[in-house]
Formats: structure tokens, sequence, C-alpha cells
């Protein structure tokens, strides 16, 4: 959404609220956090004109440490309740935010049908591979032989989900891929997702330190995508297919037109409706 | 012989045609100021199975079965036994078909009613594009004394698209079969038509549930298809894009729900409806509603189960889920209409106290609710609105959105309203709505959200109360219309007892109910469920005086008003 040159401006600090996070010291959601209110302060959104919604998981916990209207609903059904919002009320700005667990297991058929809708929102994911707030279990993004958790001690021998395949393939209007360690670089990505009409899809890469201590590697493994996003859909997917999972950037942009049905009145009142029942 | 109420079925194979003769015949019968209720009956296939159409017409308002059939008019026989447990007849009754329609099945012999023969094939090939179904329509309407013209004008005007060829061939076929009934053995003719003083209407509880819906002020949908709720969403689908509303269709029941719980969020009067299977996955954002105070309502047209259960069949069985089927300590609402009327007015109330109390509420519907039709008096418009105490002026501090009044109501700030910003959530929050696990915040929030119901005026929709004596017989939803029923058939056989049936099954009304039941010596409780439900919620909550007796059966049979009427009067 493009702001208008009436809006008062803003700066990031607008965004945030007084609550203190849960999240553990070095966690990459407090970038992540500081990314979006960013991104709100660079489109000059005013904060009564955004609605933030999540599910359950560490990233979840997001919306109350802003200053906008936020829902903390339930696991994995972030994407339904923003989607009532944005269809009933246009003119605000949703974003859903949330975990890789959140998103793509319990969440998971939301999350395909999101993108297959194309509702004109932002979808954010800090994805850690790994589920957090339940202490250190494999979630859809855990490579299959990661052997730390209880609950999976010989690795979960299964390929991980391929968020942005799926995304692609499902029908999601904008992919791009973040990382948390750069906050000025994600808040660039979360501003043109926000502008982006349609469903937008941002893998944000947010290292959970206490679980996965060995992802504060990925600052040196991520790395800019060497070419220019694609509107094309069959190189998007090749591209996506065989990216090292690190390649950081818009990496699609679709110009499918969102959904958003038509709220025009044909009758003055109910009592119109009642004419179909009488004999 | 004339009758204040006559029952017929029609029945017949896949494309015989015998659900459009029932409606063409109710709206016959409505036209001519007859009162009339049809419930459908169909086999498991998907398109072209068995179907039978169960009528009733009456001189007064009827909303629920008689005891037995008196015209079984079959269009051919192929299959048609299997409908037999829900056609009663005796020996009075009448069964027609056609010699060449299939072999006789043994069950429909087996009831020793009366027979004649009906040649449908034969007489529809002497009418150039004669149908067999409305040669049944004219025949059925030829003995229970419609008027022709009644049958034509509904006939004309069904046919007004399908050209002349086909209107003149139907007309033909109409009037063939009247002609005909002239010849058959005789059965109860109506009795006279009791002057209405407006014209009435032809609905289903469906219908009725989504016309409560959007009077209500529900103007956005999240609609998943199931039996047999759809077809609320389906009515409401294009009558909700006329009023500019919204509907989508979503991925499933856990999405339905939480886009209502959205636009809810976002200022919308939302709603959504579901069946049993629909309703279990619902239950755990129904509990998010009830902890983030987001008024929501879902009509749950309840089927036989559990599990896939009877989809097509009805029963009072989901009851226990939509009292308890919440975790946590969730105090919600629970209205439930008691006929296919209250369909309309039930939703509208509950529609009504959701957003005024902020809280789900669940309307608990049926199968024979919701998928009959009956010609009815035009329900007037009660006016309950969805509307909800909202903050007002400018926000001076931080916002409470959970704010601990005296009514337990707190003001609701909708998205746009600046200085009103706050996060909704299920976890346990204080009264900005931050979390919180602190032991007072939950104690004080749990109370909140139980007096903000408790407290709360229902007046006297909460139950229909009616009649005197020292006996009284409680129910509930669809059962209230037999249960009226035996209860006119004792009060003529000089008898006296009361009915109570409760609206508001949740929450509890127990002032109320010992009121109602001042001075009663004997209850019986009447519901369709194998387990008792409604009884042992009753036994639950409520003091019930005197002895007590509970007459429970499953679906999918109905409870008809003779085995109600016979209780009564074995009870002495």
């Amino acid at each position: 959404m493009e702001a208008t040159s009436t809006c008062p401006s803003y700066s990031a600090r607008d965004y945030k609220s007084e609550v203190k996070p849960v999240w553990c010291p070095g966690c990459g959601d407090y970038s992540v956090l500081g990314s979006i209110t960013k991104a709100l302060a660079e489109l000059s959104i005013p904060p009564e004109s955004v609605a933030l919604v999540s599910g359950i998981g560490c990233s979840s916990r997001l919306p109350a440490y802003t200053n906008v209207f936020g829902f903390h609903g339930v696991h994995g059904r972030a994407l339904p309740i923003a989607t009532g919002i944005k269809v009933s009320r246009p003119e605000l700005t949703v974003i859903a935010s949330g975990g890789d667990g959140d998103g793509f297991s319990i969440g998971g058929n939301h999350f395909m049908h999101a993108c297959r809708r194309n509702v004109d929102m932002t979808y954010i994911v800090m994805d850690n591979e790994v589920y957090g707030m339940t202490k250190g279990q494999a979630s859809p993004t855990t490579a299959p032989d990661w052997e730390k958790s209880k609950l999976t001690p010989q690795g979960t021998g299964i390929n991980p989900f391929h968020p942005l395949v799926i995304a692609l393939a499902a029908g999601a209007n904008f992919i791009a891929r973040g990382f948390s360690g750069d906050q000025n670089g994600t808040a660039q990505l979360i501003t043109e997702a926000i502008r982006h009409p349609g469903f937008s899809f941002v893998q944000l890469l947010s290292p959970c330190v206490t679980f996965r201590p060995e992802q504060r590697d990925w600052k040196d493994m991520v790395h800019p995508a060497a070419v220019d996003p694609t509107d094309d859909p069959a190189r998007a997917a090749r591209r996506l297919m065989t990216d090292d999972g690190f390649n950081v950037g818009v990496l699609y942009r679709g110009s499918r037109k969102p959904f958003q049905p038509e709220r025009q009145a044909s009758v003055d009142s109910v009592a119109d409706l009642e004419k179909e029942f009488v004999l | 012989m004339t009758a204040r109420s006559v029952s017929i079925t029609f029945a017949g194979s896949g494309g015989a045609g015998v659900m459009t003769a029932g409606n063409m015949l109710l709206d016959a019968a409505g036209r001519a100021g007859w009162y009339a209720y049809m419930t459908r009956s169909s086999g498991a296939q998907i398109r072209g199975g068995e179907a039978a159409a169960m009528m009733r017409l009456s001189t007064s308002p009827v909303q629920s079965h008689d005891d037995r059939f008196d015209v079984l008019v079959a269009i051919d026989w192929q299959n048609v036994g299997r409908f037999s447990a829900e056609i009663p007849m005796t020996s009075d009754g009448l069964v027609l078909g056609d010699p060449d329609g299939g072999e006789f099945p043994e069950q429909i012999g087996a009831k020793g009613a009366r027979r004649a023969d009906i040649p449908f094939k034969k007489m529809a090939k002497e009418i150039e594009g004669g149908r067999p179904n409305m040669i049944a329509l004219g025949a059925v309407a030829g003995l229970v004394g419609l008027p022709e013209d009644a049958v034509l004008g509904v006939v004309r005007d069904s046919l007004a698209k399908k050209g002349e060829a086909a209107r003149t061939a139907s007309e033909a076929s109409v009037r063939a079969g009247m002609a005909f009934a002239a010849g058959l053995p005789a059965c109860p003719r109506l009795a006279a038509a009791e002057g209405q003083s407006e014209r009435l209407w032809s609905i289903t509880g469906n219908e009725a549930a989504g016309l409560g819906a959007v009077r209500g002020g529900i103007r956005f949908v999240a609609a998943y298809p199931i039996t047999p709720g759809t077809e609320v969403l389906e009515w409401l689908a294009p009558n909700l894009a006329k009023l500019g509303g919204v509907l989508v269709q979503a991925e499933d029941e856990l999405a339905s729900i939480n886009q209502i719980i959205g636009a809810s969020y976002a200022g919308v009067p939302s709603l959504t409806a579901t069946s049993g299977p629909g309703l279990a996955l619902m239950t755990e954002s129904l509990g998010l509603a009830v902890a983030s105070e987001t008024p929501i309502t879902v009509v749950n047209v309840m089927r036989g189960g559990p599990s896939t259960g009877i989809p097509v069949k009805s029963e009072q069985s989901d009851l226990n889920i939509a009292l308890y089927g919440l975790h946590g300590d969730a105090p919600h609402l629970v209205v439930a209409p008691n006929s296919l009327a209250d369909c309309a007015f039930s939703t509208q109330w509950a529609v009504h106290l959701a957003d005024s109390l902020q809280t789900a509420a669940i309307v608990l519907s049926d199968q024979s609710l919701g998928q009959s039709r009956a010609t009815i008096a035009p329900p007037a418009d009660p006016g309950f609105r969805a509307i909800r105490l909202m903050p007002e002026g400018e926000a001076a501090e931080r916002y409470r959105r959970y704010t601990n009044t005296a009514s337990g109501v707190s003001p609701m700030a909708v998205p746009g309203m600046k200085g009103y910003q706050y996060t909704a959530d299920g976890l346990e929050h204080n009264e900005y709505g931050t979390p919180s696990s602190a032991a007072a915040d939950h104690s004080a929030q749990l109370d909140k959200r139980l007096r903000k119901l408790a407290v709360h005026d229902y007046g006297q929709h909460w139950a229909d109360i009616e009649g005197d004596g020292d006996i009284a017989v409680l129910t509930w939803g669809s059962t209230t219309g037999p249960v009226r029923e035996a209860l006119e058939r004792f009060r003529a056989s000089g008898g006296r007892a009361r009915l109570v049936s409760i609206r508001l099954i949740s929450p509890v009304r127990p002032e109320q109910l010992a009121a109602a039941l001042e001075g009663v010596a004997r209850v019986l409780v009447v519901e369709q469920s194998h387990g008792a439900q409604f009884h042992r919620y009753l036994r639950a909550h409520y003091d019930l005086p005197g002895s007590v007796r509970a007459f429970h059966r499953p679906g999918p049979l109905p409870i008809r008003p003779n085995e109600i009427f016979r209780q009564l009067a074995d009870w002495s």
C-alpha cells in the first residue's frame, strides 16, 4: 500500500509497544521486529491501520511487541484470521507472521490456500528449522539428519519442506527470502512485499541461538540473489529448486489479480430478500 | 371424510421427479391457504438414487410429521422398500403404484394398507411429453381436495422458463391425474382452509437460519460445505452479496472459523455454518473466540453421529460437544431453534447475543429442521441486531481492551480507531491484553467472561413455556414439534400438562426454570439422542421437581407425537 502525501511521518519506534519480548538473548526475531517496524515507518502507514496476525510459537509472540492492531490466535491459523480481516476491511494493511512449524506444519493447508487465494497481504515466516517454544523439536524445514531432538533422536529421516517452491506452485504473487541479521535489507524486503499487490510471502532465516546454535553461522552463508527477480514462474521454479537455501532477495514477482470480492449492495434492505419466500 | 391434517409420501427412483412433485404440492397447498410441511429422504447415491418426499398438509400451522401417512404414491417401486421404516401406515392408509413400476416391495405390503393402481407410464405415454410425476401430483391433489387452480398455477409458474410445450404437457398430466383420482378409493380430504390474512412463505429451516443471520446484521460468512449445513451457506452466498456482504469459501473448517474470527475482530458481524464433524474441528478456535472475546456465530445443523455417522438424518446428539467441547473453562452461548420457523428467530437472536456479549454463540439446529420445507406465516423481524459496545472519544491513556467492568462486557475497539491499538489474545492476559500467567489475572478474566453471560437479561426468549398442570414435558430443538402435538392430544383427552422447550441452552437459567416448573409433580424429558444428553444436562444444572422420566431415542427415525402421548397417558 502506497503512503499518501497527507500521512504524517512515523519512526520505527511508533510501531513498538512497551511489552518485553519473551525471546532468548540473541534470537533473530528481535531483529525481524525491528525490520517490520522500519518497513511500516518507511511506508508511513498509521499504526491503527495495520493488522498484524500470528499463530503460536516463539516468533508468533510478535504482535504484542508492536503498537499496531494485533491478533495472537491459535497454532497454525494466522492466515485464515488475516484473510478474514483483509477481505472484510480491504483498506487495512494486513500482515501475518509466525514460525516454520506454525506456518508449514500445522498451518500447512492454510499456507497453500492463502498462496492460491492471493488476498492482498504479507506473510512473514521466521524460519529457524526448529520448534523453540516446546524446547527443540524438528520442524518441516529441519534437515533429515538433525539428531538433537529428544523426539526424533535418529533424525526425522524425511526431506525438509521447501516453502518457497511450494509458495510458487500454489500461486503466491511475491516471493522473497531474507536474513534477520541484515535488518535494513530485511526491512526493504518487507516494504516491497507490503507494496506488492496480492499474497506476498517472505521467508526470513532467523537463527534460534538456543536450540540451533550452529545457525549463528548463517551470517556467513547468506548471499544476495545473483540475478534480478523474475515474473516467469517456470524460471522462478528452476531457480528456487536449485538454490542453496541462502539466496537472499526478491525471487519472484507475479502479476496475478488479488482476491477481493465486490462489496456493492444491490438491495436496500433485508426485506427485499424476503420476497423469494412469498408464495 | 375430511381431516384437519393429511400426510402423503411421494416415492420413486432417481429422476422420477418426486421432489419436484412434493415441492409443487407444498406450494399449491400454501397458495390455497393450507399449511404444509415436507421432509425429504434419499438413498446414499450422489445423484440418481431413490428418493421420497414426505408431506403433511394441514389447516393449521404444521412443522413436524404425524404418526402415520394416509397416502403413499410410488411413481415406481425401485428401492422404495428401503424407506419403509420412515413411512408408517395403518390399514386405513392407501398405497398407490404403477402395475408396470417394478416389483412391489414386501416391506410396504406388510403395512396392510389398501392398495390401488395408477398406470403412470401408460398414462404419460398418452399425453405428448407427459410426465408420470405430474400425474402423481394431480392424483394426490385430487384425492385430498386441493383446488385445480392452485395446482396448475404452481405448475405454470415453476415451468415458466421451460417453454410452452413442457408447460402444456405438465398441465395435461396434472389434469389426467386429478381425473383419475375420482375413481380411486377414498382417503381423508383436507378440511377447508382457514382464512389467511397474509400470503404464506415457503421456506426451509436452513434458509430461515440464513435469513435470521442477515436480519441480525451478519455481513461476513466463511463457508466449508458439509451435509446438512451447506444450504445455510448456499442461501447466504447470493443474498449476502446483494446486501454488500461477503462470503468466502474456506479450505476447511479450521479456516472458516478463523476467517470469521478475523472479520469480526475487524468489526464486521460474522458467521459460519457447519455440521457435527465440522463443529468438532472448530472447537479449539471457538475457545479462541471466547478467550479473545471476539463475537462469532456458528450454526451447527446436527446429523447422526459420531464420526461421519448418518449425514442425511437428524439427531440431537451434538448437544454435549456444543456445551462441553471447548477446553478450559470457556463460557459461551448455545441457542437452539425449536421449529423450522424458529431457525430465523434463534439465529438472529444468537447473532445479537454474540455481539452484545462479545463471545461465541453456537446455534444448534438439526437436519429435520434445516432440510425440511414448510409453508409458514411470514415471521416478523424481531429487531435483534449485532450491536457492539465500542469505546468512544479519543483514547486518553493506554487502551484496556479487557477492562474488568461490572457487566463483564468491555468496550471493543476495531482496527482503524486511532489510539486504541491492542493485541487480541488466546493466551490469558491482563486488562490491556498483554499475555499474563498471573493467578490474579487468570481469575479476574475467567470471572469477567463468566459474569457477562450470567448477568445479561435474556428476557422471555430463554424458553417457550405453554400450558399448565402438574405434568411438564421438558424438551429442546426439533423434538418440540411432536411434543407440542402430543400435548394437544393429551389436553383434548382431558389431561393437563405444560411444555417447557429450552431455547437458551447455555448459559443455564435455573431460577427461571424453577419458576416454570412451579407445582409440577412429574417431568417427562423428550429428546432424540441415544445417550440422553439433554436429560443429563438437566440433571447436572437444574433441580427437577417430583419424579422424572426420560424418553430418548437416537435418529434416524423421528420421534412421533403418539409415542409421546402414550408416555403421558400411561404415566398415571
